[in-house]
């Protein structure tokens, strides 16, 4: 029977679910991503232990050498849950597929000067491998990380990660065919500028710390990477060169950087003022992390600029990484 | 390389390869087994991971823009819901104890899918199920929260939706979902895929999904009926993936085929078990019935699991060990737990109810050779006791079994008067078992199981120490959201707004 009930007004007795009360009050009806986020992960009497290493709980705050009072207090600013989430990529791809088909309609990639992609072929095309250890670390974060708030995003960030990958893998096939992509790994596996960074990514893949893992993957080396590859080398070099139709559709990853550092950068904060252990344990991370993730992509640059230009790239980049540690409440 | 080429067009499946398989490289600096350290612990032999066909071709892309369609339209339909009432559309307000089971025991489980995915999506050694387990794990934190969403505004009337995460935790009877779960976490990558991927998305999944979302739709629950149309191209994807996984381990090595069959019977029956609930759910709980579970099981258990142990066959895997003690307790289970149900109603966090003249007349048609015979004279006895001002409660507490962590209410397969009761020792410990397939898994990984967390003894435990009324608070088991369906809140609340409305 379908009856019309929209008029009838009806008092309600609950405003809101228990555990969102406890956290929030009732006096506020919680937004839905509190609803999708808070204390959705099993707390309590956790069955068995993990047969793959009894020595830890299913769910295990001590993997990490971080440590919360309460794993909730690492909100994502974006509030980001899947509905949110989805929403907004399916709005940046929309926009991507119209850049890749303006670059497309415009002869854009053809009409572009040589240097330039040589370029995009030497510095961008192998980042795809890149992206995909990046890929790996985030589901490493989100699966063994603790509080679906800070695990959730690391879910979504593992998949844009994959989307990335995709889009460099796309811009390569329409530089150089399948050719490109060929080349790209070839670099990546082979040639000196690519060694350290390649090695350094294998170390971090070994890493089971999950929040050393968001750190060194998330903050110091994204930190560095994507100002010096795609603010500076591809926004203005390449732009500079001739180059804006790179620049088009590199488009998400200079958007997906701004926005997901608010994240990553408030994650830290939180971490950070819990307490002076972890504040010395982050310290301790972002230093050495950033001293040697800078040389590492010293070589990378160098593909791009020579080689006094790519110093002080570089070491602006990391400027800036140290810049933001210290309005996360670092190194002060 | 010849920059500025005319790209060649490349087929789907070469596209796919390029955007997924190809991203990943052989580690040079690190030994593999430093990267997947848990890929070889269970004794699964895999000789090629690029072997791995992948089941569906989704590159992100075109992910976000399918699912974001999806999920536009579906929390359209719920805020319409929301904002008119729509709870008001229900048959009637029995209904909402499935609905509350769901969300206090189900949803919970798509949360740790979503986990547990993650986990062997990082695991495996191959990127090929690498990305194929991502996806699955970004899907299934949609439909924990899908979920949560939907009851969201049935919370704001009723009773029993409040206290989901604690519950979640804490009470006896989701323990069963929530032990089912933390079960296949706690096992290697390779039977967590067999676990959910395989016998719970593939072999099971149509006995809960379409039940609960038909379920939903006969009886006006447009958001949850919303929700299983949402996922359903989600759901179709996990069960490619399911069955991708079990044939990839078939073919890789011979020495697998002993392994994933162990798996096989063990999950086949964790799976039967747990969806008791749902039986019961199909046969008692709906206002209005879609079918029967005997006759659920016929089209979805017995006709797409022959289907499918046929085609595996060739891989020398035979149909799940206890399949024939589940085939003879389907006409039995969904009264048996009912009738447990009811009689421990004091301590759930939805309504029970004694079955009207109908849902007799209903029940006496579809069960034709059990339900008069040993379950109407428990059913009568109960309706009698209430009908002289008595209740029919049994506060005994039940002893549950330490696999499933049903209550042993389950009967012999040969004989429905003989209650089952299986007893292993194990260094020195007496554990109890509802069923010879619970006692065999166990016997499997007794070191396992023995961990099992009973919420029933520790309830006799410090800080509770046996004390029921702290116990019951403890578990959020509130007495507004217990007992018998007739005399309750959610009834008089619902009567009353649904007339308000017919006399407005
Ligand atoms: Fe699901
Ligand atoms: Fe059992």
């Amino acid at each position: 029977m379908q009856i019309d009930v929209q008029t009838v007004n009806i008092e309600q007795k609950n405003q809101t679910f228990s555990h969102l009360k406890k956290r929030f009050g009732d006096k506020k009806i919680p937004s839905r991503y509190q609803e999708a986020s808070y204390d959705l992960q099993a707390e309590e009497n956790l069955h068995y232990r993990p047969t793959w290493a009894p020595e830890q709980e299913l769910y295990d705050p001590n993997l990490s050498k971080i440590r919360m009072n309460d794993w909730y207090d690492l909100k994502d600013p974006r509030q980001f849950y899947y509905s949110t989430y989805t929403l907004n990529r399916a709005k940046q791809q929309e926009t991507m597929e119209s850049n890749f088909k303006t670059v497309e309609s415009l002869n854009l990639i053809e009409g572009m000067p040589d240097p330039v992609l040589a370029v995009a072929q030497d510095l961008l095309i192998p980042l795809r491998h890149a992206n995909y250890a990046a890929n790996m670390n985030n589901t490493l974060v989100c699966g063994y990380g603790y509080g679906t708030v800070f695990t959730q995003p690391c879910v979504y960030h593992a998949m844009d990660n994959l989307g990335i990958a995709q889009y460099l893998s796309r811009l390569g096939l329409m530089i150089g065919d399948v050719e490109s992509l060929e080349a790209a790994k070839q670099d990546w596996m082979d040639s000196d500028a690519w060694q350290p960074l390649r090695r350094s990514l294998e170390d971090l893949m070994c890493v089971r710390d999950p929040v050393e893992v968001f750190i060194k993957q998330n903050f110091v080396l994204d930190g560095l990477l994507y100002p010096l590859v795609y603010q500076r080398i591809v926004d203005q070099n390449l732009v500079e060169q001739g180059g804006s139709g790179i620049s088009i559709l590199t488009q998400f990853m200079t958007n997906w950087y701004l926005e997901s550092k608010r994240w990553v950068d408030s994650v830290i904060k939180t971490m950070a003022s819990e307490s002076a252990e972890n504040k010395a344990v982050l310290e301790e991370w972002i230093d050495s992390a950033a001293n040697h993730f800078t040389s590492v992509l010293l070589p990378v640059a160098g593909l791009a600029v020579a080689g006094n230009q790519a110093d002080e790239l570089v070491s602006e980049a990391h400027d800036e990484l140290l810049q933001r540690a210290k309005k996360a409440g670092l190194f002060k | 390389m010849d920059i500025k080429k005319t790209p060649k067009k490349l087929n789907v499946k070469e596209k796919y390869r390029l955007m997924t398989r190809d991203l990943a490289w052989e580690p040079s600096y690190r030994d593999e087994k430093e990267i997947y350290p848990y890929v070889d612990y269970e004794g699964i032999k895999v000789h090629d991971w690029s072997k791995w066909e992948d089941p569906f071709r989704l590159t992100m892309d075109a992910y976000w823009k399918y699912q974001a369609e999806k999920e536009r339209k579906y929390y359209a339909i719920i805020d319409a819901h929301a904002q008119n009432n729509g709870h008001l559309n229900v048959t009637d307000a029995r209904y909402l104890t499935a609905i509350k089971l769901f969300l206090q025991s189900i949803s919970p489980g798509e949360y740790a899918s979503h986990r547990g995915f993650a986990r062997v999506g990082r695991e495996f050694a191959g990127v090929g199920p690498q990305v194929a387990c991502q996806m699955q794990s970004i899907d299934e934190i949609r439909h924990a929260q899908t979920q949560v969403h939907a009851m969201s505004n049935y919370n704001k009337f009723y009773n029993g939706f409040k206290d989901f995460a604690n519950q979640r935790d804490r009470i006896w009877y989701t323990s069963v979902a929530r032990s089912f779960f933390d079960d296949a976490m706690s096992a290697g990558p390779f039977e967590f895929l067999i676990a959910i991927g395989f016998s719970f998305e593939y072999v099971l999944t149509n006995l809960l999904f379409v039940p609960f979302m038909s379920g939903a739709a006969y009886n006006g629950d447009m958001a949850t009926c919303t929700f299983g149309f949402s996922a359903q191209s989600d759901e179709a994807r996990h069960m490619t993936l399911g069955l991708e996984c079990i044939k990839f381990m078939l073919e890789q090595d011979p020495d697998n085929i002993p392994i994933v069959q162990k798996w096989i019977d063990k999950w086949f029956w964790r799976g039967c078990r747990l969806l008791t609930l749902v039986a019961a759910m199909m046969d008692y709980m709906l206002p209005k019935r879609v079918m029967s579970w005997r006759e659920a099981w016929n089209i979805y258990g017995v006709e797409n699991g022959n289907a499918l142990f046929r085609d595996l066959a060739r891989y020398g895997i035979k149909p799940p060990m206890h399949w024939d003690d589940v085939e003879k307790s389907i006409d039995h289970t969904s009264h048996q737990i009912m009738l447990g149900l009811y009689q421990w109603k004091f301590g759930t966090a939805f309504h029970s109810w004694t079955p009207t003249a109908s849902d007799i007349e209903w029940l006496k048609e579809k069960y034709p050779t059990t339900f008069e015979k040993y379950y109407l004279p428990r059913w009568e006895y109960a309706i009698a006791q209430k009908e002289n001002g008595g209740e029919y409660n049994n506060f005994g507490l039940p002893k549950l079994c330490q696999t499933c962590q049903l209550p042993c209410l389950f009967t012999e397969p040969d004989d429905p008067t003989q209650l089952a009761h299986r007893e292993t020792e194990y260094e020195g410990e007496k554990y109890h078992f509802c069923s010879d397939g619970c006692q065999h898994v166990f016997e499997q990984e007794p070191e396992k199981y023995v961990q099992a967390w009973l919420p029933m003894p520790s309830m006799m435990q410090e800080p509770l120490k046996g004390d029921l009324a702290a116990w019951m608070e403890w578990a959020s088991l509130e007495p507004t959201a217990a007992g018998e369906y007739a005399s309750s809140e959610d009834k008089a609340n619902f009567e009353k707004w649904r007339k308000q409305v017919s006399t407005d």
